[in-house]
């Protein structure tokens, strides 16, 4: 069964992530794909996540195809105009990806190439758009196709930010765009997700809660402090910072974090951030 | 030195769609220039808002809407008018309505796309920018450029990185520009400008046409020789 198909049929899903390499060694990805293979539903393949270049989503979204794992292709608009966006959601059709999680993608500025010319030229709702309209079998051009291809096309929402108002406005967008299921970014309050679950009830879209694994009580503080839309509260801080076995306490906050929210969304999706090892442990630890 | 030209009158028309009563703003700097926001036009735009049934509560033609502080000033002088009208049609650049927009707790409304001059620069702004898009969209944006004031020139909402109102590209000087428009949106009772699905921008009018490809003065040359043919 495909990540559509699990969701229509009330699964509860499970998606982790795997980054390419910087280089064409691609051993230690392939490693961490095989750790995570039979254990998750799908795996997102990261497009230069934070801006750093390395091997793009399409060709890591067509190995780990290879290797026998569900990819999500993830697109973002930094790099690429209309043009090239377009293009490449047809290689990946016929390279017999499906799943396609649309982002604007993070600013050039936030990576290790700060000249680059950041493109933008769509945005996370007019890529959606887009590939509704080649599905339909037209391009933003207008051209017709000879052929059209089928996606299921996804995108991202913080559920933690603040105000949230303005993000529920924009889910509300790419869903009317065409957006056919969420991943959201790192949740660590389940109260305040449930609240978020309850104000997009009536989008009757799925939504897989992002789950960020913690490293260390420092990490928590870091991220509170430099990452948009992330707030880990005082207690988890404190849980981290008092633990012995720091990577033993992660896995444990992260398997109860998922057991708190598993009854309140459609999925879950962890991102492991270099830590992929530890994935079946918070799955074994969750019950999943 | 900006060069605007009027938007169609039913683009305008559709901004006012529903509201009665307008105040309308004029420039004599560029945009008296260009002929769009100068007395002449602000007058014959007044006359027709009002044979399509538009009360004008008032008009004003400031030397340089640019400077805030001046266009500040003088509208006060208006207060009245201002303040019994639904809504502000200005009738300049980009920055023009901008500045407006900054300094009234009110709609405003562009009546004019602001055209590429390909670089040229040089007039009074304060924080206000505008890229010369050539398709102003600041009627969605609760009068702030959300190509100038959001780092990747979002059209459809905020991304993901903003923080504290803060923008993820140098977060110690720059406000998340569309916290701002979320911000002045929700105070105009008009977040639902912010649920419109915009389509990809059409970027090939942020080109200057070819007749204003040059210098400031031979464009303006080139225009009013243009004109003289007409
Ligand atoms: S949308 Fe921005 S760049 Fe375009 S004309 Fe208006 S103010 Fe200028
Ligand atoms: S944080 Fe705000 S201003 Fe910065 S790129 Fe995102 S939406 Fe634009």
């Amino acid at each position: 069964m495909s990540l559509r198909e699990k969701l229509a049929s009330g699964k509860f899903v499970v998606t982790a992530e795997v980054g390419p390499p910087k280089g064409v060694d691609i051993e230690e990805m392939k490693k961490n794909a095989e750790l995570l293979k039979d254990r998750v539903d799908a795996v997102n393949i990261t497009d230069q996540q934070s801006s750093v270049m390395r091997i793009g989503s399409l060709a890591g979204a067509h190995l780990v195809k290879q290797w026998g794992l569900e990819p999500v292709f993830q697109m973002t608009c930094r790099d690429r105009n209309r043009l090239a966006l377009q293009s490449d959601l047809l290689n990946a059709y016929v390279m017999g990806i499906e799943n396609v999680l649309c982002l604007t993608g993070d600013h050039v500025a936030l990576g290790d190439h700060p000249d680059a010319k950041p493109v933008f030229d769509l945005d996370s709702v007019s890529l959606l758009a887009a590939i509704k309209g080649l599905e339909q079998g037209r391009d933003l051009g207008g051209k017709e196709l000879a052929g059209s291809p089928r996606f299921f096309s996804g995108a991202s929402v913080t559920p933690c930010a603040e105000p949230l108002e303005p993000q529920i406005i924009k889910m509300e967008k790419k869903v009317k765009a065409g957006a056919q299921f969420f991943q959201t970014q790192a949740v660590y309050e389940p109260r305040q997700f449930e609240t978020f679950m309850q104000s997009v009830k009536h989008l009757n879209v799925p939504v897989l809660v992002g789950i960020v694994l913690l490293r260390s009580a420092a990490m928590a503080r870091f991220m509170n402090t430099n990452v948009a839309g992330i707030f880990v509260p005082d207690a988890l801080i404190e849980e981290m910072d008092k633990a012995e076995k720091k990577a033993a306490k992660g896995i444990e906050i992260a398997a109860r974090l998922i057991t708190e929210m598993k009854d309140m969304c459609q999925g879950v999706h962890i991102m492991a951030i270099g830590m992929e090892d530890r994935v079946p442990a918070i799955l074994d630890a969750a019950g999943l | 030195m900006l060069v605007s030209e009027m938007k169609p009158l039913e683009e305008v028309l559709g901004y006012l769609d529903g509201e009665g009563k307008v105040f309308i703003v004029g420039c004599k700097g560029c945009a008296e220039v260009c002929q769009t926001g100068g007395e002449p036009q602000v007058l014959e735009m007044k006359q027709t808002l009002e044979q399509q049934g538009k009360t004008i509560t008032g008009y004003t033609v400031i030397d340089f809407l640019c400077d805030k502080a001046l266009t500040k000033l003088r509208l006060k002088a208006h207060e009245d008018e201002v303040m019994a009208a639904d809504s502000l049609l200005v009738m300049t650049c980009g920055i023009g309505v901008q500045a407006t927009a900054a300094v009234v707790d009110k709609v405003v409304h562009p009546a004019c796309n602001t055209i590429n001059l390909g670089g040229a620069r040089g007039e009074w702004r304060g924080s206000e920018r505008c890229r010369e898009c050539g398709d102003c969209l600041l009627d969605m944006t609760g009068g702030i450029c959300p190509l100038t004031a959001c780092s990747k020139s979002l059209i459809n909402g905020p991304c993901g990185g903003a923080k504290n109102g803060k923008c993820e590209v140098e977060p110690e000087v720059r406000d998340c520009g569309w916290h701002l428009i979320y911000e002045r949106l929700k105070k105009l009772n008009r977040l639902d400008k912010m649920r419109e699905v915009l389509p990809p921008k059409a970027y090939s009018k942020m080109e200057p046409p070819k007749h204003l490809r040059s210098t400031i003065m031979w464009a303006l040359e080139q225009d009013e020789k243009e004109e003289a043919v007409r």
